[in-house]
């Protein structure tokens, strides 16, 4: 194999970890303030997606339509934190798990009474259409890197924003405190809302950058959903910094998984076998590397609360 | 209060057969077919409400075991048709398409999953455990999807449906039976696990963790058991769904499937003995009814359960009979 | 001397830069009450969380009965013959305080994966259970749920899942806190005679208890114990008088 090959497999694995990094970072600040699992985070991905690809068709422009993503998902996100997810704060996970599951069917049901069963599908923007060279020789999608480059401003600027802003200051209290905060007179609803918002804004643009790369379709977030989920259970619950190398990790050895391991199981058996157990394995590999980090570490690589 | 759920129990242990009798009486075979998948998706959620409804474990993952179970029906079933051997190393086993073998097969085989998923995920607690029994059963879904051998993404047809000893299981009222009888011997024996020793740990350990372990019992062997029986009882179910179907794909394994099975416990009331027949009834009619109406049927379901969870606690049960009574 | 029942040694405990639990050294002898007390504060629950095993100390040793606990768990200590009560009730509020109470029992008979005859039916279980309610007073409470027990009433249900554990030591964190005169000074005659069946160390604000049923006491105040003896060296030692009853000397 060519090193620009692997350097290529390295990069995608990198893309997807960033995409991955979107949404873990909303469910991961979500349950980390709110004490909240939300299944319907996948649905706020799609609502992204589809928002981006509607007003991309209309206006004909891409910008415009990241600009809708993010608000169409950060709208949605605030309607179902005041409707919903307000009333399941005092509840236990199953209920939350319960009423949040009926919101994916109200979402994904929705969608589909609006918009139809057959795909959206989203252009590239011009400006980042063709691929790039890479030292060593390899070409790899403009972009794909655009994602990247996109992923890791958003991750600077959440850590700006919790470390250095007033509202950081709130949810790192809010992490550790839900009365303490309310007692110094901090407005606890309206903060709940505007991080739910927040993570469904991330959730939204998640869906809207991938959108341009797959069809934009009903139920496309709930397996991005589960693979995020996976990230913050190795990452830790409510450490951002944890969702982050958990996302570079899940991404990275998904892909490569995918990549090498067919190739390395040509060295034991024949190669159209290899291909078949390679496949496989590579497709379970994430959740073996999740069961041995919690096989260490019950809590995660970052436990906020170890 | 207790009396008046022992007469909501019987009033839904007579309701399904008296059901599939009338639809058999009146040449229905529809609502013969109807009637045991209520039957089986309640014997599924049976399995799920001992780890969930007695022991808190809210396993959002419990379509693997489901799937498992179709899956070994499935690839009895295909074996047995083609008379193919299960496998040849280290020695030939051959097929059997009799349903008591691949349902203890089924059982036996969830068990070996469900042990080193629940001794992984039984250390964590609350939304971990929710998110990793979820992980755990997408990776049995992925597995499933890329291993082509038993049809991959499109999933395994079974030609003839499995036998029974004795019994002509492409009749529907038959299967309808067979299916009702495992279900009311899986609620006797739910019965008598929720009052034994052991069910007295494991609802305590619900409760209260720390105090259980002060008194010397470990929470975690309790709960292992608990999710390993409950794995088991899914399983079989989900051997007999796919033998109603004549059909076993990766769907059978999705989140979406261990979403329902929740729902359905929910819907009839956690913990509580009838509960998943409840859910089960309600959950098949609303998918009946609803359907007919709309083929955006889910929407109306979502904010049902959405209703019922905001606004109705303890399910169908729960409100007819009022709360749990323990001696 | 006999050997000691319990011996913890140069135990610690931080929570970041707190010292909760500031190099203690304690121990517990056959047949004995030793009292531990201080101000509120002082570290004296913590210090029975790390006893109990719900908190892992830091450094230091926990031996109880010759063996040296400190790498296992709440449930294997129990197990050894540990038998707490908590500050604040910890009970199966679901359950009525007989079934509290034959959970212990049944955890005490080392037999909780038996899946098939009912518990309800289980003489074996029962009549121990009731004993207990006996001892502490509570038959006539035994099918009332545990969360509708009044507060005095929850603590001797405690006292009696205790029991049932037929336990080699007592921990009792607060026994008293909220019982009434009446119920302390029942409860005092009580502990006065359960010395017998195994020593406790009782953690306890009522100071007429403690100085009426401790042979040993130790003062713990911000993590460390300044002080350790009889009722009468207690009483005389200034150091404890300033820090604990706040007089100058």
């Amino acid at each position: 194999m060519s090193s620009a090959l692997l350097i290529e497999q390295v990069l995608n694995g990198l893309q997807f970890g960033v995409m991955l990094f979107l949404m873990a970072a909303g469910l991961t600040l979500i349950f980390g303030v709110m004490g909240v699992i939300n299944l319907a985070h996948g649905s706020l991905y799609m609502v992204g997606a589809f928002a981006c690809a509607a007003v991309a068709a209309y206006t004909g422009s891409f910008w415009l339509g990241l600009v809708a993503s993010l608000a169409a998902a950060a709208a949605a996100g605030a309607i179902v934190e005041v409707t919903v997810i307000r009333r399941l704060y005092s509840r236990d996970h199953l209920d939350q798990v319960l009423a949040t599951f009926a919101l994916i069917l109200i979402f994904s049901e929705g969608t589909r009474w609006v918009f139809g069963s057959f795909p959206l599908y989203l252009d590239i923007p011009p400006v980042l259409q063709g691929a790039v060279s890479l030292p060593g020789g390899a070409q790899y999608q403009l972009y794909r890197l655009a994602i990247i480059a996109a992923g890791l401003v958003v991750a600077i600027g959440l850590y700006l924003l919790i470390s250095r802003t007033r509202l950081g200051m709130r949810i790192r209290a809010g992490e550790s405190d839900r009365e303490m905060i309310g007692a110094l007179g901090v407005d606890i609803a309206s903060l709940n809302t505007i991080v739910f918002a927040l993570g469904a804004a991330l959730a939204g643009l998640a869906g809207a950058l991938v959108g341009a790369l797959q069809s934009v379709q009903v139920g496309m977030g709930e397996p991005v959903l589960i693979l995020a989920f996976v990230v913050i259970v190795i990452g830790g619950i409510g450490s951002i910094k944890g969702a982050l190398i958990g996302a570079i990790l899940v991404g990275v050895v998904d892909t490569m998984g995918r990549f090498l391991l067919p190739q390395l199981l040509t060295l034991f058996m024949e190669p159209s076998q290899a291909a078949t157990a390679g496949a496989a394995i590579a497709s379970m590999l994430i959740y073996i590397v999740m069961a041995f980090i919690l096989a260490v570490r019950p809590k995660g690589l970052f436990a906020v609360n170890a | 209060m207790a009396n008046r759920e022992k007469l909501i129990n019987t009033a839904l242990a007579l309701l399904l057969p008296a059901l599939a009798l009338a639809a058999y009486g009146m040449g229905e075979p529809f609502y013969v077919t109807l009637a045991t998948r209520i039957a089986i998706l309640a014997l599924a959620a049976a399995g799920l409400n001992l780890a969930l409804g007695l022991g808190g474990l809210v396993s959002f993952g419990h379509a693997a075991f489901f799937g498992i179970g179709g899956y070994m029906a499935g690839i009895f079933a295909t074996h047995a048709f083609n008379q193919t051997p299960l496998f040849t190393w280290p020695i030939e086993i051959a097929a059997t398409d009799q349903m008591p073998v691949i349902w203890l097969v089924s059982a036996g085989v969830a068990a070996l999953v469900a042990l080193p998923i629940g001794l992984i995920s039984l250390r964590t607690s609350g939304v971990y455990f929710i998110m990793i029994t979820l992980a755990f059963a997408q990776m049995i879904y992925y597995f499933a999807i890329s291993w082509p051998a038993y049809g991959g993404e499109d999933g395994l047809s079974i030609t003839m449906r499995n036998g029974f000893p004795g019994v002509n299981t492409l009749d529907p009222l038959n299967y309808f039976l067979i299916a009702y009888g495992l279900l009311l011997l899986v609620l006797f024996i739910f019965t008598r696990i929720r009052d034994s020793r052991f069910g007295a740990a494991l609802q305590a350990a619900r409760q209260n963790e720390v105090r259980v372990a002060s008194i010397g019992i470990r929470p975690l062997r309790i709960r292992l058991a608990a999710f390993v029986i409950s794995a088991m009882i899914t399983a079989v179910a989900g051997a007999l769904f796919a033998d109603l179907n004549r059909f076993v794909g990766p769907s059978m394994l999705s989140w979406n499937m261990s979403g329902e099975l929740i729902v359905l416990i929910i819907l009839g009331g956690t913990g509580r003995l009838f509960g998943p027949v409840a859910g089960a009834i309600l959950f098949v009619l609303f998918e009946f009814a609803l359907g007919g109406l709309t083929e955006h049927w889910q929407l109306f379901l979502g904010l049902i359960l959405l209703g019922v969870v905001l606004f109705v606690r303890g399910g169908l049960i729960g409100l007819l009979a009022g709360k749990v009574h323990h001696g | 001397m006999a050997e000691p029942v319990l011996n913890i040694c140069n135990l610690c405990k931080s929570f970041g830069a707190l010292k909760a639990t500031d190099d203690v050294s304690l121990d517990l002898y056959p047949g004995e009450i030793h009292a531990l007390i201080g101000p509120n504060g002082a570290g004296k629950s913590t210090l029975i969380h790390q006893i109990a095993g719900t908190l892992k100390h830091n450094t230091g040793s926990i031996h109880f009965m010759g063996r040296d606990v400190s790498a296992l768990g709440v449930s294997h200590r129990a197990q050894l013959g540990l038998g707490r009560t908590f500050q604040i009730s910890s009970l199966t509020p679901e359950f009525s305080a007989l079934r509290n109470v034959m959970l212990a029992v049944q955890a005490n008979q080392g037999s909780s994966f038996r899946f098939w005859q009912p518990v309800m039916a289980d003489a074996s279980l029962k009549d121990r259970a009731m004993h207990m309610l006996e001892r502490v007073g509570l038959v006539d409470r035994a099918p009332v749920p545990s969360a509708e027990l009044s507060h005095g009433e929850r603590r001797q249900l405690e006292i009696a899942i205790a029991l049932a554990l037929e336990p080699k030591a007592f921990l009792l964190d607060e026994p008293m806190a909220g019982m009434g005169p009446e119920g302390s000074k029942r409860l005092t005659g009580f502990l006065d005679t359960l010395r017998h069946e195994a020593p406790i160390l009782l953690i306890e604000h009522d100071m007429d208890a403690v100085f009426a049923l401790a042979d040993r006491i130790s003062v713990l105040v911000y993590g460390r114990i300044i002080a350790t003896g009889t009722v009468d060296d207690i009483r005389r030692n200034p150091q404890v008088r300033e820090a604990y009853l706040g007089e100058s000397v």
